[in-house]
């Protein structure tokens, strides 16, 4: 995360927090060492990001923080004051979630919000050339019930435009 | 009927909610009120705890209150393992913990944490100080090797510890080949990405208990068992499951821990595990040695099957994964032993894992057979042929259905078998050497032992309801359920909403072994097609209907009009004018036991990978997999589930593996940094086939299920390639770089 924080002194006691998520204000009362993951899902009910280890190896938490993929469970909510935070709750009819839907990208669906935040990203930073690349940059996602083929077939469809 | 739905590639029903986040899983159900409770785990593995100071957790500001085994409740029945399978409780373990201060596992609960928020309760478990007296575990095979027993029984005594037919020895001295070779394989935890989590409130006597389980009806029956009130005051609702894979197909602690804990804070309670208690929470695959012996003629016809397995269990129960049953069950051949022999460790009860006992045992036998067919001299595919079995091997019965050689005859092309050179280590490209391998994949059909049922709904606007208390563990019930519901009642797929997950529903045994599309998919079936029945007869003598008279016979329904030979109607229609205003049936399917036929899943794997000469990475480049699992419902979401199961025997050849540190009896890697699992890039593109073969006699549907067979075979195909491109017989599991150095 880039750009200057303002230096606010808070804590160890719960707090207020203004947050920015899908481009609405929500006030929180969190302890400053909340996660942003917890702070969604917990205390703000945007349970779509999905806690799959609390320990970013997963990447079922993906959201962005100011347009870029970060795990929400080693960021903490604090650290995003100011800062615009989208969620999958955020993507409103993506042609990346229809590709996923359509090319069955998904058993359980449990990592499939993180596999669509990090896809989207994914085709915008323009690693998606080819299938090795997409597989390569996709990697930091985990499908425990190993859709990773159909995964990259939805994300090479919406590069293609096949999904407008 | 004109509609052909079942079958058809829809869409999953429950699809949208999943790629929008509006799909709610176990620990996103948030109550008015509700605190969170962390279980503080075992630091030892054997002994007992000394004493629990409790002082700095309580200081830790937002935790409520530390309950420890002086502070619980005792369970009103002590647990037996029975398996959930047979649809009733489903204890995944003999024991229940915090009862008492004895340890036999690490990881065992000691203590619940509850707190205001979950960092409190987090960081009050942290802060728990426990002391121990530590006694001497064993939790790897060699610190018990000397101990070892043949059980008289496994699998809650569903299955034999020692089976066989014929004379083994026998067999071998008529032997002109023989194969011998001791496999090992490494323990496995299932890991599925959604945590196990439980969230209990209780109202007035009534406990509602919301769990990520297989099971809802296995959650009820087991967690009334414990605390000792009738079912009937629990209702268990699992909407989501993120994922099982045997992790949640046993009912632990953890949902009877969170319903004490809510008893006893007089709050709805949150109990989720962390992804570390994931490695002591809900057994594992246990680590075990494999012994194979194949004797066979010169021509590669098998003349005895000796496999015998050795693995560590808990203190209190006498599992084994049934990795040998399927020796007996694949090849003919008149001469067959097995044993299980057992280990007393400090581990909780094993469990059911993906392609439990299959995946393990067919490794074993398909890499013992590759060596065979390469003293035989003969294609690997050719040897299995030789040795087809036409019957079931152990009843001597016709096969209620097989389709294997069509696998075998289909995989071989989608992989290109005849570009293999049977000798090893002869195809490279550039650094690597190339390699394929093949093998065998079966699965049992495992009996249902209880009656299923299903309602079928329809309203007087012509839509209908199904319900049932099935689990959609990311298989894709809900949507096959649909299916067979719209196909059934003659509606399009948009009229019917099935309703599941839920045990205000009609009983649903846990989806477990396959078994799944089997309990839920002949029970809908019933249903519907009844209720279809019921609202045509009534028609026929409704002096009203254009169908009046009409034999029920020659009435088809085509999207929801009843469509007789001199007229039609909805049957909206005809509720509306009876003033009827919504109807049901309830289907009941019972297992019919079938004494004249052998029942058992096929199919064929087939792998090519290429191993780094000078560095032994080893990549899968390609995997082909043909299966005859019956009838297919949905082609789109079977093709998936088979997938995944072929990704997963990959991951078993080559990455899966927790390690026991015996200094500590802990498990040295219980995270998905250390734990691995492939990642998009380990997997290449994957071939995946059905052959079609008609079932008369399994079930009314003919589905033999697809959840397990997708993963069988497929390890032993990949150790075949890499012997294939490498020449080195690789005898466990996982395939390492330091194993090909």
């Amino acid at each position: 995360m880039d750009g200057p924080l303002e230096k606010i002194e808070r804590g160890p006691e719960p707090a207020k927090l203004s947050l920015s998520v899908n481009g609405a204000t929500l006030v929180a009362e969190v302890e400053p060492r909340a996660s942003l993951l917890d702070t969604l899902r917990e205390t703000l009910d945007l349970t779509g990001t999905k806690k799959g280890c609390n320990q970013g190896a997963c990447g079922a938490c993906t959201v962005w923080v100011d347009g870029r993929r970060v795990v929400s469970c080693l960021t903490l909510a604090v650290a995003c004051e100011g800062r615009e935070v989208t969620t999958i709750e955020g993507l409103v009819e993506h042609p990346m979630q229809e590709a996923f839907l359509s090319c069955d990208a998904l058993q359980c669906g449990y990592c499939t919000p993180g596999q669509i935040m990090s896809a989207v990203k994914l085709l915008e930073e323009g690693h998606a050339g080819n299938d090795a690349e997409i597989a390569e940059w996709m990697s930091g996602n985990l499908c425990r019930c190993a859709a990773y083929p159909h995964i990259r077939q939805a994300i090479r469809e919406v590069r293609d435009g096949e999904h407008q | 009927m004109t509609t052909t739905l079942i079958g058809q590639p829809v869409t999953r029903v429950d699809g949208h909610a999943k790629v929008t986040g509006a799909a709610k899983y176990t620990a996103e159900i948030s109550l008015p009120g509700m605190r969170h409770a962390v279980i503080a785990g075992s630091e030892i593995p054997a002994g007992r705890i000394t004493g629990i100071d409790k002082s700095r957790a309580m200081a830790e500001p937002g935790v409520l209150a530390v309950l420890t085994h002086e502070d619980l409740p005792k369970v009103a029945t002590q647990p037996v393992l029975t398996l959930s399978l047979a649809g009733t409780v489903a204890h995944g373990q003999s024991f229940f913990p915090m009862q008492d201060p004895v340890i036999h596992y690490a990881g065992q609960p000691v203590a619940i944490v509850v707190g205001e928020t979950l960092d409190a309760a987090t960081r009050g478990a942290e802060l728990l100080d426990v002391t121990y007296e530590r006694t001497e575990s064993i939790t790897v095979i060699d610190e018990g090797r000397d101990r070892s027993y043949v059980p008289e029984k496994i699998l809650a005594g569903l299955a034999p510890g020692e089976m066989g037919r014929g004379d083994v020895a026998a067999g071998l001295a008529a032997a002109e080949l023989t194969v011998e070779a001791t496999f090992t394989f490494s323990a496995n935890h299932q890991n599925p990405l959604e945590m196990s989590a439980s969230v209990a409130s209780w109202d007035d006597g009534q406990l509602t208990l919301w769990d990520a389980t297989h099971g809802p009806t296995a959650t009820q029956m087991t967690v009334a068992s414990l605390l000792g009130i009738p079912a009937s005051r629990i209702r268990v609702i699992t909407r989501f499951v993120g994922g099982s894979f045997g992790a949640k197909a046993m009912i632990w602690a953890h949902p009877t821990l969170a319903a004490m804990t809510a008893q006893i804070m007089h709050r709805p309670i949150k109990l989720a595990l962390t992804r570390e208690q994931m490695f002591t929470g809900c057994g594992l695959r246990e680590d075990n040695e494999q012994t194979i012996t194949l004797g066979a003629a010169a021509d590669g016809r098998l003349t005895a099957i000796r496999h015998e397995k050795l693995s560590i269990t808990s203190a209190y129960d006498d599992w084994a994964e049934p990795a040998l049953s399927g020796s007996g069950e694949l090849y003919a051949c008149d001469n067959f032993a097995a044993v299980y022999h057992l280990i007393k460790g400090n581990t909780m009860t094993p469990t059911f894992m993906r392609g439990p006992g299959e995946t393990a045992g067919l490794a074993v036998l398909e890499c013992a057979m590759d060596e065979l067919a390469e003293r035989a001299g003969l294609d690997p595919v050719e040897l299995r042929v030789r040795n087809h079995a036409d019957v079931d091997p152990v009843s001597g019965r016709p096969w209620s259905s097989k389709g294997l050689k069509e696998c075998y005859e289909r995989g071989a092309e989608l992989i290109g078998w005849g570009d293999r050179d049977p000798r090893p280590g002869m195809r490279r490209d550039g650094d690597w050497l190339i390699g394929m391998g093949m093998a065998t994949a079966i699965y049992p059909v495992y009996p249902l032992m209880n009656p299923q049922r299903a309602r079928a709904r329809l309203y007087a606007d012509g839509t209908a309801v199904i319900q049932t208390a099935a689990s959609d563990i990311g298989t894709g019930a809900a949507t096959v359920l649909t299916q067979i519901a719209a196909e059934g009642l003659g509606l399009p797929l948009e009229m019917v909403r099935v309703e599941y997950g839920d045990t205000s529903l009609p009983f649903l045994a846990a989806s477990v072994g396959s078994t799944g599309s089997t309990a839920g998919g002949n029970a809908v079936h019933l249903a519907a097609t009844g209720l279809r029945e019921q609202l045509v007869a009534q028609a026929v003598q409704d002096e009203g209907s254009p169908l009046h008279g009409a034999d029920p016979e020659l009435v088809d329904v085509v999207d929801g009009v009843m469509v007789g030979p001199s007229g039609s109607e909805s049957y909206g229609e005809m509720l509306g004018r009876n003033f009827v205003p919504e109807t049901e049936y309830l289907g009941t399917y019972q297992h019919r036991v079938d004494d004249e036929h052998a029942l058992l899943n096929f199919g064929a794997q087939f792998a090519e990978v290429a191993v780094d000469a000078a560095l032994g990475v080893v990549r899968v480049r390609r995997m082909a997999g043909v299966f005859a699992p019956g009838r297919v419902l949905n082609q789109k979401t079977a093709r998936s589930q088979l997938m995944g199961g072929m990704i997963w025997g990959l991951s078993q050849a080559l990455l899966e593996a927790s390690h026991m540190d015996p200094r500590f009896g802990r498990w040295a890697n219980p995270s998905l940094g250390d734990y691995l699992v492939p990642v998009n890039a380990d997997v290449p593109e994957v071939m995946v086939e059905t052959v079609e073969v008609d079932d008369p006699f399994i079930n009314p549907l003919g589905i033999k299920g697809i959840g397990e067979i997708g993963m069988v075979g497929m390890a032993g195909a990949i150790a075949n390639a890499v012997y294939n491109a490498t020449g080195r017989r690789v005898r466990s599991f996982p395939i390492t770089i330091e194993s090909l150095l």
